[in-house]
């Protein structure tokens, strides 16, 4: 199977198998606990929490560990915004957040938070004029790099206006972690997410970095765990793996973004020689190295995503509803796309992983996809049958 | 030999769950696909069998459980365009539609087939009972199923001819006994579950609130003349769309015998009542046929007609007309000819054709003569 579908998760890393592994057997204690096993199992948390924090020029006691990437985005926006009730009940976030934050920020409009969403222009990109916060706004939240489009927003320009007003930046990183570098310190923001699953760690262990000194009302109360900003015993062998993880990671990014801008370059060309008149969203802005998100006009993602599976090529194909049909992607309308075209987007993202050959291979079995669902589309149209 | 590849249609009943699995217990390549048809939202599970988010989990588990691939697959908008739209106007035009017919031509035998090139499957498998044969002369013909009561060649005749060779129906050789002991051996949870009754669509069997919900307008909503048959008033309706041929109960019309709904008109908004009698026609008018036989019969061949989908087919005989339509004329009488239901022809067990029901033929002058005379003096 070739899998470019990185963005979604990541193939474990052999060496975080072993570790964990390792972790698993041999950290039986509590890291709460006092005696020497307990310290043993702490000291595997604290290392992976320096790790973490290399990767992203933070400094160790900013690390929380938490269970994913979900639960980063809900105890930073809640946790910021709860603190700062006080002086003003007002959020905004992009349009273009993933799922994770607009929940969050679904329980504070729950709650009579007043929500603003900035939207972005045609590239997918929050447009700095766009940046404009009301008064009495407590925390901006913008990602780093959008999931679905790969689309680097300008976190500069909202950190300085977020600073002018007083309001507190809350920044999910999840999907440009590991794949361009990041510096929490030199950003400015206040609270930055990273999870181990999209950099080749395990599922269920994540970070959010938070700025010392930075308000945080904790989700979970309990014991004093993660210096008393997330209840509940620590996730030891997942943050283990998440920790080896993201310093592979860093190790990596200057050999593997460049490695992949090369095969996502020839993905692009490959599939615009078969595809003329692709459209590959968020073209001109500057995206992750890794990520091609194209649509390809009266070819539907579902029948793409089948036709693609079939030959061995796992992609992704936007937003899914309850019943698990594809569905026209929020942040490709958020961006203005037309549903006639957003309908017909795939996302392909590369990754560590990822085989010259297996551009090739892919490039091989698009066009025939492409042909095959087009016809499809026009058999329907035409008659039904 | 390589492992045929089959793209299964699972609605999540036991039927095509079964199918599905035993495709795959036996070797093929099984790809599963459900339909979507319905934006479900987070709206309330429905009880009902097939076609609701319930279902849809039921048709994963199986897939998963049997180890084949399962996809939804989008078709809300070929399933308004050529299902729901057509059976709302038909309503609201006095029509009694039968959309399972439409919904087998253009989602399931129409959308699906197109769908089946995507990933390279030979053939197409549902869980309908029917049976598809290859004549000795290399035709093929779709056959009722070996279990008379599960046979549904009524609700297929509308399917395209060039689609039988490409379909499979594993259950037209079993009872229903025999399905859901294949999917208790095979440790489907689907098994024990209930019949589909009704529309997967309804919500909840009120075809006429749907329906009155769904159109947007008022058509068929105007209360109108109940008359009979020599256009004398006998009350008011509550809108077409209320009301079907042959129906009896529900017409709030007190007569000193049954009264039948024989007639709807929806250009002058009236409902015609008569006798039981009066609901007899001595043949019908058909849209286009769909033929499912290399050639049509010739004028006056003999044929078995079915015009309900619980209808004991009646003898007649079929006249192709110009427009592509056919005129049957029936043996013997036929109560309630229902414009909008579908018209299938048989051959003994085999389908030769089907089409929607235009209209009835008009009975010959003399009983309606005997009709009124019943009616006033009984």
């Amino acid at each position: 199977m070739i899998y470019l579908d990185h963005n979604a998760s990541t193939p474990v890393r052999p060496e975080v198998i072993e570790a964990m592994r390792a972790s698993l057997a041999d950290h039986p204690a509590n890291p709460s606990s006092l005696h020497r096993e307990g310290q043993r199992a702490r000291a595997a948390l604290e290392r992976a929490r320096a790790q973490v924090a290399s990767l992203v020029h933070a400094r160790p006691d900013e690390v929380v560990f938490v269970s994913g990437g979900t639960e980063g985005d809900h105890l930073a926006l809640l946790g910021a915004a709860w603190s700062r009730a006080a002086r003003g009940r007002r959020i905004a976030i992009s349009a273009v957040e993933h799922h994770a934050m607009h929940g969050a920020a679904e329980v504070l409009a729950e709650q009579g938070f007043a929500v603003d969403h900035l939207p972005v222009g045609p590239e997918g990109r929050v447009t700095p004029a766009a940046i404009r916060l009301a008064p009495g706004t407590s925390v901006v939240a913008l990602m780093l790099a959008n999931n679905e489009t790969g689309v680097l927003q300008p976190l500069e320009h909202a950190v300085r206006i977020a600073r002018d007003a007083g309001a507190l930046v809350l920044c999910d990183a999840v999907q440009a972690a590991g794949k361009v570098p990041i510096d929490f310190d030199a950003l400015g923001v206040d609270y930055l997410v990273v999870s181990g699953h999209k950099i080749g760690g395990p599922k269920g262990a994540a970070a959010l970095i938070v700025r010392r000194g930075a308000p945080l009302k904790p989700l979970f109360r309990g014991s004093s765990h993660e210096g008393g900003r997330r209840g509940g015993t620590e996730n030891v062998s997942g943050i283990v793996g998440l920790g080896l993880a993201a310093e592979a990671a860093a190790g990596e990014l200057a050999t593997e973004a460049p490695r992949l801008a090369a095969l996502r370059a020839r993905l692009e060309a490959g599939m615009r020689a078969q595809v003329p008149d692709l459209v590959i969203h968020g073209e001109a802005a500057p995206r992750l190295p890794n990520t091609v998100n194209a649509s390809f006009p009266d070819a539907r993602s579902d029948r793409l995503l089948m036709a693609l599976d079939a030959a061995g090529i796992a992609v992704s194909a936007g937003a899914a509803c309850a019943s698990g049909a594809v569905e026209p992607s929020p942040v490709l309308s958020a961006m203005g796309v037309p549903r006639a075209l957003a309908v017909c987007a795939l996302r392909f993202s590369l990754g560590r992983t990822t085989a010259e050959a297996e551009i090739e291979t892919t490039l091989a079995a698009l066009g025939p996809a492409v042909a095959a669902a087009r016809g499809s589309a026009a058999g329907v149209s035409g008659g039904g049958a | 030999m390589s492992r045929s590849k089959v793209l299964a249609a699972m609605s999540g009943g036991v039927d095509s769950c079964v199918a599905a699995a035993l495709l795959a217990e036996q070797g093929a390549e099984v790809t599963g696909v459900t339909l979507k048809l319905w934006c479900y939202g987070t709206s309330p599970l429905s009880p009902r069998a097939c076609c609701t988010l319930d279902a849809i989990e039921d048709a994963r588990a199986v897939a998963r459980r049997m180890g084949f691939p399962h996809y939804v697959v989008e078709a809300e908008e070929v399933f308004r365009q050529r299902v729901l739209q057509p059976f709302l106007d038909a309503y609201a035009t006095g029509r009694t539609p039968y959309p399972c017919a439409l919904c087998n031509q253009h989602l399931k035998f129409g959308d699906l087939v197109s769908r089946m090139e995507l990933i390279g499957a030979e053939v197409l498998a549902t869980g309908h009972y029917a049976r598809i044969e290859r004549c000795a002369d290399g035709s093929w013909k779709l056959m009722r199923a070996m279990d008379r009561d599960k046979d549904q060649s009524y609700a297929l005749a509308l399917i395209p001819y060039d689609v039988l060779p490409r379909a499979v129906f594993p259950l037209g050789g079993m009872d229903k006994q025999a399905v859901r002991a294949h999917a208790e051996r095979l440790g489907l949870e689907v098994w024990a579950k209930p019949e589909s009754q009704d529309l997967c669509f309804v919500p909840d069997g009120d075809y006429a609130g749907f329906v009155t919900q769904s159109l947007g307008d008022r058509r068929g909503t105007t209360p109108g003349p109940f008359v009979d048959s020599e256009g004398r008033p006998l009350g008011t309706h509550r809108g077409i769309l209320h009301y079907t041929v042959g129906q009896r109960r529900g017409l709030g019309i007190a007569a000193r015998e049954p009264l039948y709904v024989t007639g709807i008109d929806a250009s002058s908004n009236t409902i015609t009542l008569g006798s039981r009698a009066a609901l007899d026609a001595p043949g019908l008018v058909t849209a286009s046929m769909n033929w499912l036989v290399p050639s049509p019969p010739g004028p006056g061949a003999p044929v078995e007609v079915q015009i309900r989908y619980h209808h004991a087919p009646a003898r007649g005989r079929v006249f192709p007309r110009a427009d592509g339509g056919a005129e049957i004329r029936f043996d013997e009488p036929q109560a309630a000819v229902t414009p909008g239901q579908s018209c299938v022809l048989y051959d003994g067990d085999r389908v030769l054709g089907g089409a929607a029901i235009e209209r009835a033929l008009a009975a010959p002058r003399r009983s309606a003569t005997h009709d009124a005379a019943r009616l006033v003096a009984p």
